[in-house]
């Protein structure tokens, strides 16, 4: 740990046991609350859970990039075996499905790799057959350069961020496989500024992140008008609930504290790269200590789990996107830089993470350089040529 | 089951088979009968995707299979697999695609936040190539909830692929005069416009303006307006709009918001971008603007205001009378397609 960290953190303490003892109100991550609740969802998940029965990876990647940030360590038993019940979610034809005997899908496809990158261990990487995998991104690609989310599916940005997300940390990208994307994605681009779903759709925070992060993994995310999106990003924040909206004129939701305010790490790198000299050193453009606030004191279940907003009920997801958000609040970062604004204790700190991938930067860094010791899979002639297929309906 | 024993069970019912009952969700534990046909036994909900799997791996073409999907979906709507499986069958069994448009149109009703559904539905549209019932389905469901981003999806497609763009400007105003605060709104009235007449003539541009204005007097905190505003000028430059700088300066007195301001900014930034001549007052202006937004009128973007101030600063190099003269002349007719020039600094 650099020493300058050090001595903001011992500040940081001094600081709030000062709070501590002079009565003002602190909010408290609800640590041991949330882990439990996550350690009983990843083995065992109520009826409630039904309706996402075709989303159980998301299940597993929100669990473990939950307790990640939260530091807590997965044991070896649990993660094999989720590594084992993926395995059984990988499609013969490639990708993941969203649960055994399913069809692939890009959702589930994003949410396995990232969780067996989280476990980390060489068995997880070894579920991935990457052959297949390659194949089954260029069955969803589609000629304009976007992508069905599934055979026979629809097409929306969420799309690309799936597949270049993969791609990239498996190291099974080719020359055709992304053709035509980026412009694709920059097409979703708006007169707001945001990103929508499809080219003409209102933008939208969900859809932006994937959207920008996409063209970041891609290299090409000069190609939006980036001043437009960080207006429009930067007045997503509500100015009285300290969160972020999904779109202009509708209400805050704690899972957007990641999918937009995450968006501010990702600009700041894109601007920084494109010579932009009067960038903050410090402080993501948005107010930090507002979203933390938001998080702790409006988006806490008291017997474990995050919400949208208060009156909401718990669930994964929430939990999963509220506590990136306040990762990304607590953590400015830009190449060797590091500045943390923890709000309360010391110990509401969670673990930084990466704001392309969403897993810990060190799961990202690993699994890259895992899976470029391995050769790009070459894919079939007709793939190559094509980069395409229909989305017509067939069996 | 096992897949082994479900295809067993299967192999010994007839093909074909009437739905009696329905499935419920919850019903894992206990053992009710919860579908019955003449060929298919479902006591719990294990056994609905028993069966499914089993009628998939056989590739099974049925109509026993056709009601076991209706089952499935039932359970879980958001079953990508179930629903593909489900159009597989419609096309091979060639089923009556009206009866599946009142199927389809009576599950989005009840689950109008699913991406399954809606899909589903264009595809049978496509199928039929028949969109007559879709606009006022469509606005059905947004009478519900204005702002279902699904369904604003696919209206979007349907007037797109159908040309069906007569009445939507007039659908989009009834909208807005029941919400003028309803972004949804606000962006189809772009994407139609954008698609029809487009901006480009001066006279709709006008008129975009004016409506615009009108409805920024009657809700001045509406940020959904002002975004429109500048989304429709931004590309022939906010600063070369005539009297637009004094229109908003007389609003900021009476109207005033964040929102007004930051636009009196991206003003400011387009004369300073695109004029030559001296522009130390436009700076100073702007400078002052982004300052008051970030100490006062909006402080949630305090980090944003002054990032822009900074750029703002750097950029047209506020004291630096040298620059200026550096910079080339532009010359901007309100027609003319603006000319981005680099002005140097020497800071």
């Amino acid at each position: 740990m650099k020493h300058c960290r050090k001595v903001e953190r011992s500040i940081q303490e001094v600081v709030s046991v000062y709070k501590q003892i002079h009565s003002l109100p602190q909010p408290t991550l609800l640590r041991d609350q949330h882990y439990q609740y996550l350690k009983k969802g990843l083995r065992h998940l109520s009826d409630a859970y039904e309706c996402l029965d075709a989303s159980r990876p998301w299940l597993c990647y929100w669990i473990l990039h939950s307790l990640e940030l939260l530091e807590e360590p997965v044991p070896t038993a649990i993660a094999s075996d989720v590594c084992k019940f993926l395995a059984q979610c990988q499609s013969p034809t490639g990708g993941f499905a969203g649960g055994p005997c399913q069809a692939a899908h890009l959702a589930p496809t994003y949410a396995a790799v990232n969780a067996l990158c989280i476990i980390g261990t060489q068995e997880a990487y070894n579920i991935i057959d990457r052959e297949k995998l390659l194949s089954f991104l260029f069955s969803v690609k589609q000629p304009d350069g976007s992508f069905v989310m599934h055979i026979g599916g629809e097409v929306d940005v969420r799309s690309t961020y799936c597949a270049a997300s993969v791609a990239s940390l498996t190291n099974i990208m080719t020359p055709t496989l992304f053709q035509d994307t980026p412009t694709w994605i920059v097409s979703c681009q708006n007169w707001e500024g945001g990103l929508g779903g499809v080219p003409g759709l209102e933008a939208h925070g969900g859809y932006t992140f994937c959207g920008m992060a996409a063209l970041v993994i891609l290299g090409k995310e000069h190609m939006l008008d980036l001043k437009s999106l960080l207006r429009w990003v930067a007045s997503r924040q509500m100015r009285y609930e300290g969160g972020f909206q999904g779109r202009c004129n509708k209400l805050v939701d704690g899972c957007y504290s990641f999918w937009q305010a995450g968006l501010l790490p990702l600009l700041h790198r894109a601007l920084f790269k494109g010579g932009d000299s009067t960038l903050s050193l410090q402080k993501w453009m948005f107010e930090q200590q507002a979203l933390q606030e938001y998080i702790l004191l409006c988006c806490q279940n008291p017997a474990g789990g995050l919400l949208d907003k208060p009156g909401k009920s718990r669930d994964f997801y929430h939990t999963c996107y509220c506590l990136s958000g306040l990762s990304v609040a607590q953590h400015f970062g830009n190449m060797d830089l590091h500045h943390e604004l923890i709000v309360g204790r010391e110990e509401n700190r969670l673990a930084p993470s990466h704001p392309v991938y969403n897993i810990c930067p060190e799961k990202v860094a690993q699994a890259i350089q895992h899976f470029h010791q391995l050769p790009v899979p070459v894919p079939a002639q007709k793939e190559v040529s094509s980069a395409c297929n229909t989305t017509a309906d067939h069996s | 089951m096992t897949e082994c024993q479900a295809l067993k069970k299967l192999h010994m019912y007839p093909q074909n088979c009437r739905m009696r009952g329905g499935a419920r969700k919850g019903s894992k534990k206990s053992p009710k009968l919860i579908m019955k046909t003449r060929s298919v036994i479902c006591f719990t909900v294990t056994d609905v995707y028993d069966y499914f799997r089993a009628l998939l791996k056989n590739d099974e073409k049925s109509d026993r299979a056709f009601t076991l999907t209706a089952e499935a979906i039932e359970l879980n709507a958001a079953n990508y697999t179930v629903w593909h499986y489900r159009r597989v069958l419609l096309q091979a069994l060639e089923k009556d695609l009206r009866e599946e448009m009142r199927y389809i149109t009576a599950i989005i009703e009840d689950q109008p936040k699913n991406y399954q559904v809606w899909h589903h539905r264009r595809m049978v549209v496509e199928w039929l190539n028949d969109p007559s019932e879709e606009l006022e389905f469509i606005a059905e469901i947004l009478s519900q909830d204005a702002k279902n981003y699904h369904a604003w999806q696919h209206r979007q497609w349907v007037l797109k692929e159908y040309k069906l763009w007569d009445s939507e400007l007039e659908y989009v105003e009834q909208l807005l005069e029941e919400d003028v605060r309803n972004n949804s709104a606000w962006n189809q009235r772009h994407y139609v416009i954008s698609h029809t007449t487009g901006y480009s003539d001066p006279s709709i541009l006008n008129r975009e303006v004016q409506y615009s204005l009108k409805q920024i007097k009657k809700a001045p905190h509406n940020e959904s307006v002002w975004n429109y505003l500048k989304g429709i000028l931004q590309d022939r430059g906010l600063s070369s709009h005539p009297g637009l700088l004094e229109q908003i300066l007389e609003l900021k007195e009476t109207h005033c918001s964040p929102y007004l301001l930051g636009f009196l900014v991206d003003i400011y930034e387009d004369s300073l971008e695109n004029t030559s001549g001296d522009q130390v007052e436009v700076l100073s202006k702007a400078l002052e603007l982004c300052e008051l937004l970030a100490q006062e009128r909006d402080t949630i973007r305090r980090e944003y205001w002054s990032y822009v101030g900074r750029s703002l600063q750097t950029k047209y190099c506020s004291g630096d009378p040298s620059t200026t003269s550096s910079a080339p002349e532009t010359d901007r007719g309100s027609a003319s397609v603006s000319v981005h020039q680099e002005t140097t600094c020497n800071s």
